[in-house]
């Protein structure tokens, strides 16, 4: 296709060309593009004959333009070119007999690179699974693209921030009903519907979702018994699933037969199959909402009326379009509904209704009160992120380590291209060579990834509960894609360089090949490896040092050896007595909530005319000394018959603080007066501040009301000998106070490692990324140290024969290796406490400030890892006899 | 007999190939042809009829000399092979048995 141009032509035209047009030249290139060489000069030819022939008679915009026509014009059959990568250029059998061949000779470098990639390719895979299950949620739905969710958007006490939540109000749901056109079904929901089943003599606590009659017109879960339309139509019916209908009714059949729940009877209407794992809703089973008196007495925590526009927290409301219906209409309609809803209510009770789609739902965007677990979007780009720099470091390693064995291979291709290769083929046996490693570790990886699997759903329940990571076709698909794309990525690389040898000089000398220009390149990927190797293995680190701190943090108060026992809605006057008495326990106390642990209550109290938001807990007069509070200022409750006014509160420094009561003194603000809807409590006693909250909150202006009976929780300090018998004596007490539940008994210091477990879940996920990568970066550093000492023997064996010392010897060659990672130190360590200092720590109210060690472990590890291995290799190398090495030539 | 066969322009195009004996190139057949054929002749078609007959074997080229109108590139110049004269001759015996078979009465009756 080379033009081939007479000197004396050549010269001409270009004399020509400042004076006279010439034809526009993209048309030239565009015409040697298509045209067939044998063909092109021809035509080019006698275009540009006409063209002259134009300029004079037509002038030269015409002649240009009749150009450019003629050049399309001959864009015909039989002046195409044909398709320049012929297959016959790749010779797949050829390559893979090679490949074959190489990578069973090289044990090391297959090796490494086959070790280094499954495990990365597993985590790959891992990661690959958990995604795929996310993008899976609910797919057995029919209709499941015209399903939408009705979420709520309003702002919290009236401030300027948004806060969104999953659930929406009944009201909105029967307003939607009745005003919205382009709706083929909707269902509402309630969440919370608990309580113990009783059939017969036994009873059997189960928990259940209220749905209306159009549930099933929405989501299709099939029922094996019932008729959908009917099942939830009349009061007081239940639609179980299997699972949950043979837990109630073993083998019987449980349609029609009657469930009693407190005093109200209930009738088995249908029987579900069980829901599928990856849907965003779980139930054991399903209450027709009709069962709820909508017009019977008011909820209980003040919520108002079920049919309020401000009861928005326990409601679901789903839509299903039809066909035709444009989503953005929809959102338009609900706008119309929330604006005209929102005239007559206060600032911090306008709710704007939106719409989520469903295949939206799992992955969660920060919305309160969802329906089902959801899974962090951030979460999942981490783990996408980490994964593709393990995969990445790998390749890397693959890529470094057939650079520095050129001394073996060029040669092979040298003789490669005299026999006749083309540049494009030495690429394709490379990159086959490299794909058939992927393909192979793909293999163990697999294995690897079935191990890890059950690894991964255990970290946490919720994932085992709503995860299946199942293979399906489309996901093994899926893995091979992402073999033969890391292969290729790890063999683009080192084709290009081999591909580019010159013949002649390889054969010549092979030692004269210029491997060394791309030493910038290979110490950069050995420096980003190490870099990432640092940055999580530090992370983690830093991590666990703050972990440990939250967990045995000073919180103000004693937590050692108390048992915390959930009421589950039971008397506790009993039990207490009985507790007492077991010789055991020391102290027995009662409170609401079980502090420092997240869960949080709290009401908007006034000193004289000031007035703030106050996080409160009930607790009886026992539950200050058992915990050990320090007094400041004033004393503990003092007992109180049960049905006793609330009138004494006790507060802690910073009420004092906020409310500006006794200016500094806190005996100065004993009898002062706080007033809460009206009604007054006493200051009796102020605290040393304490954690109220969990350790990412600041302390608030805290107050401890009396309670003699609290409900929430009995608190047992237990003597630390011999917890097993006594762990036994509670529960049989616990029995004999109620039957049907199950002891919910924790150590307050368990529940305070599980309140931070978020934390140590994150953790034990980077802290396993770190493990890889340290790993995958240290084999592919000893790779690197192999190959690249191995061109230095003759050097070492000359210098010890001139008699260089041992020591000296082995500086000289690890000092390269050792800087490298000194400078991906330099990069990671500062980019991890930045990092901590700025990110992490500052969601943390009260933590550990980051210290040299958190900063330098990590280093030593990696850095005594690499030393080893660094260490190793060029000992042997020294300590070899150099007039071996010397001799053999 | 797709071989001998001769369409009309494929006919008139080896003609001029023999006319213009050793200047029959793309773009001088081109201007022969619209000078007696008294219709306008694209280039394309006369390239595209060139490339048919060089395939049926009844023209050979080979590349002369260049020109700077041509921008440096070479002529490709068109001569008849033995098969191209013997399809000429084919053609012409063919129109003049039939010209012959027509009687003079007839024709001056049309």
């Amino acid at each position: 296709m080379k033009r081939i141009k007479t000197p004396i032509a050549n010269s001409k035209t270009r004399i020509e060309k400042k004076k006279t047009p010439t034809p526009p030249q993209w048309a030239t290139r565009f015409l040697s593009f298509y045209c067939r060489p044998e063909l092109l000069e021809d035509l080019e030819g006698d275009l540009n004959e006409f063209f002259h022939r134009n300029l004079q008679t037509k002038g030269a915009f015409l002649a240009r333009l009749i150009y450019i026509l003629d050049v399309l014009k001959f864009l015909r059959p039989y002046t195409l070119r044909k398709p320049r990568l012929s297959t016959g250029n790749f010779m797949f059998a050829s390559y893979v007999k090679t490949s074959t061949r190489v990578i069973t000779r090289n044990k090391l470098f297959s090796g490494i690179n086959i070790i280094g990639m499954s495990v990365s390719l597993s985590v790959g895979l891992l990661v690959m699974a958990y995604v795929s299950d996310l993008y899976s949620f609910d797919t057995t739905l029919d209709n499941k693209d015209r399903i939408y969710r009705v979420i709520s958007s309003f702002h919290p006490g009236g401030g300027p921030a948004k806060a969104r939540l999953a659930s929406t109000s009944w009201k909105a749901g029967t307003l939607i009903q009745q005003q919205v056109p382009g709706i083929e079904s909707m269902t509402i929901l309630r969440n919370w519907f608990r309580g113990d089943a009783q059939i017969g003599e036994g009873k059997i606590p189960v928990t259940g979702i209220y749905a209306d009659k159009s549930f099933f017109d929405v989501f299709s879960f099939p029922l094996v018994k019932g008729a959908a339309p009917t099942a939830l139509k009349e009061p007081r019916s239940l639609v179980l699933t299997q699972t949950t209908a043979t837990k109630l009714f073993g083998n019987i059949d449980p349609m029609g037969k009657v469930v009693k729940f407190d005093t109200v009877t209930y009738t088995v209407t249908g029987i579900l199959q069980d829901l599928p794992t990856l849907s965003h809703i779980h139930f054991e089973m399903l209450v027709s909402l009709s069962s709820i008196n909508v017009a019977g007495p008011q909820l209980p925590g003040g919520d108002g009326n079920y049919l309020d526009w401000t009861n928005f927290f326990s409601n679901y409301v789903y839509v299903l379009l039809k066909k035709n219906t444009d989503p953005a209409a929809f959102t338009a309609a609900l706008e119309r509904i929330s604006v005209r809803e929102n005239a007559s209510q206060k600032p911090d009770r306008k709710i704007t209704l939106l719409a989520q789609p469903l295949k939206k739902i799992p992955f969660g965007t920060g919305m309160g009160n969802e329906i089902g677990p959801v899974f962090s979007i951030i979460m999942l780009y981490v783990l996408c992120g980490l994964a593709g720099i393990i995969l990445l470091s790998a390749c890397f390693n693959y890529t470094n380590l057939s650079i520095a064995r050129s001394l073996r291979r060029s040669r092979e291709v040298g003789i490669r291209k005299v026999i006749g290769a083309q540049r494009i083929q030495v690429i394709g046996q490379f990159i086959a060579e490299s794909v058939i490693i992927s393909l192979a570790s793909l293999g163990v990886a697999f294995l690897i990834f079935l191990l890890l699997r059950g690894q991964f759903l255990a970290i946490n329940p919720d994932l085992a509960k709503t995860f299946s990571l199942s293979l399906t076709p489309r996901l093994g698909f899926g893995f091979l894609v992402l073999a033969i794309v890391v292969g290729l990525i790890a063999g683009l690389l080192p084709a290009l360089f081999y591909s580019k040898i010159n013949a002649v000089q390889v054969l010549k000398d092979a030692s004269a090949l210029k491997v060394f220009r791309h030493l910038t390149l290979r110490k950069a990927l050995v420096v980003v490896q190490y870099t990432f190797s640092l940055i999580f293995i530090t992370a983690t680190v830093m991590g666990y040092h703050q972990y440990k701190s939250f967990v045995r943090f000073d919180l103000g108060f004693r937590t050692d050896n108390i048992l915390n026992v959930r009421m589950q809605g039971n008397r506790d006057e009993v039990f207490v007595k009985e507790l007492a008495a077991l010789p055991a326990v020391k102290k027995v106390s009662r409170s609401l909530l079980i502090n420092s642990l997240g869960s949080i209550t709290g009401s908007q109290m006034s000193y004289r005319s000031d007035s703030a938001e106050i996080d409160l807990n009930y607790v009886d007069a026992n539950y200050l000394p058992l915990h050990q509070y320090t007094f400041l200022a004033g004393h503990n409750f003092l007992p109180k018959q049960k049905d006793a006014p609330q009138t004494e509160i006790i507060v802690n420094e910073q009420l004092l603080r906020r409310f500006n009561i006794g200016h500094g003194e806190p005996a100065k603000a004993i009898g002062e007066v706080l007033t809460r809807s009206g009604k007054n409590l006493t200051i009796v006693g102020v605290l040393k501040d304490f954690h109220y909250g969990t350790l990412d909150r600041p302390i608030n202006p805290t107050g401890l009301v009396y309670t003699a009976e609290p409900g929430g929780y009995v608190n047992i300090k237990v003597s630390p000998i011999n917890v097993p018998a006594t762990m036994t004596a509670v529960e049989t007490l616990w029995k004999r106070l109620d039957p049907v539940h199950p002891l919910d008994a924790h150590f307050y210091d368990d529940q305070i490692e599980e309140a931070y477990s978020q934390f140590s879940v994150t953790l034990k996920v980077i802290g396993f990324f770190a493990a890889l990568a340290v790993c995958i970066s240290s084999l592919g550093l000893f790779g690197m140290v192999i190959y690249t000492l191995e061109k230095r023997v003759k050097e070492v064996s000359i210098r010890r024969v001139l008699g260089a010392e041992k020591g000296g010897l082995v500086y000289l060659l690890s000092k390269g290796f050792l800087l490298l990672l000194g400078v991906a130190a330099a990069i990671a360590l500062p980019l991890t406490w930045l990092f901590f200092q700025n990110v992490v720590l500052a969601n943390f109210a009260y933590h550990q400030p980051i210290t040299f060690t958190d900063l330098f472990t990590g280093l030593f590890i990696v850095g005594g890892i690499a030393a080893a291995m660094i260490g190793i290799q060029t000992l042997k190398i020294v300590r070899a006899n150099p007039v071996k090495s010397l001799r053999a030539e | 007999m797709k071989g001998t066969h001769l369409g009309e322009f494929e006919e008139l195009v080896l003609l001029t190939i023999a006319t213009l004996v050793s200047n029959a190139y793309s773009v001088a057949i081109c201007d022969e042809l619209s000078i007696h054929a008294d219709r306008t002749v694209k280039l394309g078609v006369v390239h595209a009829v060139l490339n048919r007959l060089e395939e049926k074997g009844l023209v050979k080229s080979e590349l002369g000399e260049a020109t700077a109108t041509r921008g440096g590139k070479r002529k490709r110049f068109y001569t008849l092979t033995g098969a191209g004269k013997a399809s000429l001759l084919r053609a012409k015996e063919i129109r003049d048995q039939l010209w012959q078979k027509i009687p003079n009465l007839t024709l001056n009756r049309i």
